[in-house]
């Protein structure tokens, strides 16, 4: 099993190194990096390149631990008893997989995503730790044992902000994806705009690294937004594009006030404070 | 590189042979501060034995950065390491070849590298790349350097991009010392991160949860209960959710004493601040010692009297001091400054008895070492506040003695 990425989704050897370690290894692949560098889109490119399904587990700031391997559904259980239509007395049909369990009883092998791990509580990697090292768990209400015939290949995201507990990361293989570089870039741009116009992708990617290397831009443009600023450019009919005040849709690129106005503030070249 | 096997056996028996080659690297991790263990060194083995490097030196840099390194800010130790341990291997050759011999000269070496062996600081380090990089440029210019190649030619050697290391854009031909030597990495290093998320975990034991505000959360037991008393019939049972409920005054020295501690205040309080179980976080600054008033502000403006902020907050606040409590004694004996407009011409040491008698739950954390607590004004604040040493272990304590005996309020 290699991975080498896939048409839409260009990868380095590192990144190619990473994966294939957590696949021979068969341990967590932890992915963390700046915002718009790809994290997602690399679950979904492994589990078309390796062909296998994707089952992806988003998870939000209210997520606990318990909901990725199932839930037990009494309010519908007791509903159902009230009007005799179903047999309420097999627990069974009310327990519902989570992701977590949809992947360990899957007949084969899984790429399972959980997608934005910081996001959740500050305890919640660690209440995950026993189920992702054992890829079993227990459901309490019944005793029956989920436990996974072939172990998922499990990819975690992460954004680089927020730290996550030693415990969990000495589990995982990791890997940290770099910002792209100019050139990478012109690949990645490449792929989603190809045949564009060599002059306008010059200038927009001079304009954008430019952007990014601005101070006092609290949310610098990311991968997505110099692809929504192109496509927006090329629609325009532009065939150049310059940093200045009267930048076409500049709101592609910066999204926060603040950062508009330290843009107009250093391109106009009086710096405020 | 030894097969698998060879890897295995060595680990399992380390007074056999000198240890899997890659222990070396371990330790100079290890001496970055970078926690690898045994974890690391199994999962590197077995990363190996499945071929994960693919046969060459970038695929070896790869999986052993991917297996060894759990946080970008360790990337760049690694690199270093990386370069002190391997900086005169050939990038894009193979292992297989070089490894071997380079083992059978290194076992020596490997032999006298126990937990306590000796390990030039990073300095030194430093210079040694530097020293390593002038007399590889200069020997690779003259003829073959490479160790153990016996004569072949690494450059001729290159047999990685036949395995599938479509390296592309990457640039065949680097040599790994001038890779790792870019330590692209720098930026990521931050030995302060590292340590806010210890203080959250530890500022976590001050939770406490009250249920309060409207009916919209389904109380499953009582539902039941209550269903099965009204003989089937379904009688659903709502409460409000659970929330939050605890109330923290926090208060800071910011006074001249206190600057070399500037980094480890600003830990604490982005860790304070992104603690999202407080119900009420209250942040005010002081000078030395509390004297009558406090400020909203480091720089000693939005002050607010320290009667009005008692009876603001009520003595289930939770009261968290942080400064180093040394000052000059007459600063603890003495009225302060302001206490001219103040009728009560109150002592330092006494506004912080009046402090501790009004919060039952009252901590001081300081910064300064245990050892200099002893015979200095620490030790007089100390009789009045319960002490700990602005530590992780010394604010899990202190968040435990906040705790201690105060079951969470109720309504």
């Amino acid at each position: 099993m290699e991975f080498t990425g896939t048409e839409a989704y260009l990868t380095n050897p590192a990144l190619e190194a990473a994966v294939r370690c957590s696949l021979v290894l068969e341990k967590p692949l932890l992915v963390r990096g700046e915002p718009g560098t790809g994290k997602t889109l690399l679950a979904e490119a492994v589990a078309q390149a390796l062909g296998m399904p994707l089952i992806t587990w988003h998870v939000k700031s209210t997520t606990r631990a318990q909901e990725g391997l199932y839930h037990y559904d009494t309010v519908q259980r007791l509903y159902d008893s009230r009007f005799g239509d179903h047999d309420v007395r097999d627990i069974r049909e009310y327990i519902h997989m989570g992701a977590l369990g949809r992947a360990f009883q899957s007949p084969e092998r899984v790429v399972l995503l959980i997608d934005e791990i910081d996001k959740a509580d500050i305890e919640f990697p660690n209440d995950l730790l026993h189920e992702l090292d054992r890829m079993r768990f227990t459901v309490m209400e019944t005793g029956d044992e989920v436990s996974a015939s072939h172990r998922p290949v499990v990819i975690i995201t992460s954004n680089a902000e927020k730290e996550l507990p030693d415990a969990f990361l000495r589990r995982c293989i990791f890997h940290y994806i770099d910002f792209p570089d100019r050139e990478l870039m012109a690949r990645i741009v490449d792929v989603h705009h190809p045949g564009l116009d060599r002059s306008l992708l010059d200038h927009a990617l001079t304009a954008f690294f430019a952007v990014r290397g601005m101070d006092r831009i609290r949310k610098p443009p990311s991968t997505s937004e110099l692809v929504d600023w192109i496509a927006m450019l090329q629609t325009a009919g532009a065939d150049s594009v310059e940093l200045d005040e009267a930048t076409p849709f500049l709101g592609t690129l910066l999204k926060k006030e603040q950062d508009m106005q330290a843009f107009v503030s250093q391109v106009s070249g009086r710096r405020r404070f | 590189m030894p097969s698998g096997d060879e890897v295995t056996r060595e680990l399992s028996d380390p007074h056999q042979g000198p240890g899997p080659f890659f222990l070396g690297l371990l330790y100079r991790l290890r001496d970055q501060d970078v926690a690898v263990g045994p974890t690391e060194a199994l999962a590197l083995a077995a990363a190996l034995r499945a071929g994960a490097h693919d046969d060459s030196v970038r695929g070896f840099y790869y999986a052993a950065r991917a297996t060894l390194i759990h946080h970008e800010g360790h990337l760049d130790a690694f690199d270093r390491a990386f370069l002190a341990e391997y900086g005169d291997l050939d990038w894009d050759t193979s292992l297989t070849e070089q490894l071997r011999e380079w083992l059978d000269e290194q076992s020596g070496r490997l032999d006298d590298l126990p937990e306590n062996a000796e390990m030039p600081d990073v300095a030194e380090l430093l210079e040694m790349f530097e020293q390593r990089k002038r007399e590889q440029q200069e020997r690779h210019d003259g003829g073959p350097y490479w160790i153990g190649t016996g004569g072949k030619s690494p450059l001729g050697q290159a047999g990685t991009a036949a395995q599938g290391l479509s390296t592309g854009s990457s640039g065949g031909g680097r040599a790994a010392i001038r890779i790792a030597d870019m330590r692209s990495y720098r930026p990521y290093r931050s030995d302060v991160t590292l340590d806010i998320r210890q203080m959250e975990v530890a500022l976590r034991r001050l939770r406490a949860f009250v249920r309060e505000g409207a009916h919209d959360e389904l109380d499953i037991e009582a539902t039941i209960d209550e269903t099965a008393r009204n003989a089937g019939e379904i009688e659903v049972v709502t409460r409000p959710p659970s929330r939050p409920d605890t109330h923290v005054v926090l208060m800071i020295d910011v006074g001249g004493s206190m600057f070399p501690y500037s980094q480890l205040m600003s830990q604490l309080f982005s860790a304070t601040k992104k603690a999202t179980h407080f119900k009420e976080l209250r942040t005010f600054y002081f000078h030395n010692c509390v004297y009558g008033k406090v400020y909203g502000t480091d720089r000693f403006t939005e002050p607010v009297w320290v009667h009005d902020l008692l009876r603001e907050c009520g003595p289930h606040y939770k009261l968290i001091m942080v400064g180093d409590a040394f000052m000059a004694p007459y600063e603890l004996g003495q009225a302060g400054p302001w206490s001219a407009t103040d009728a009560t011409r109150v002592p330092g040491i006494e506004w912080l008895r009046i402090l501790t008698d009004h919060f039952r739950d009252a901590v001081w954390l300081n910064p300064e070492p245990l050892s200099r607590w002893s015979g200095t004004t620490i030790e007089e604040v100390g009789r009045v506040f319960e002490m700990f040493p602005l530590t992780t272990e010394g604010l899990t304590e202190a968040m435990a003695h906040l705790n201690r005996g105060t079951p969470a309020r109720r309504g």
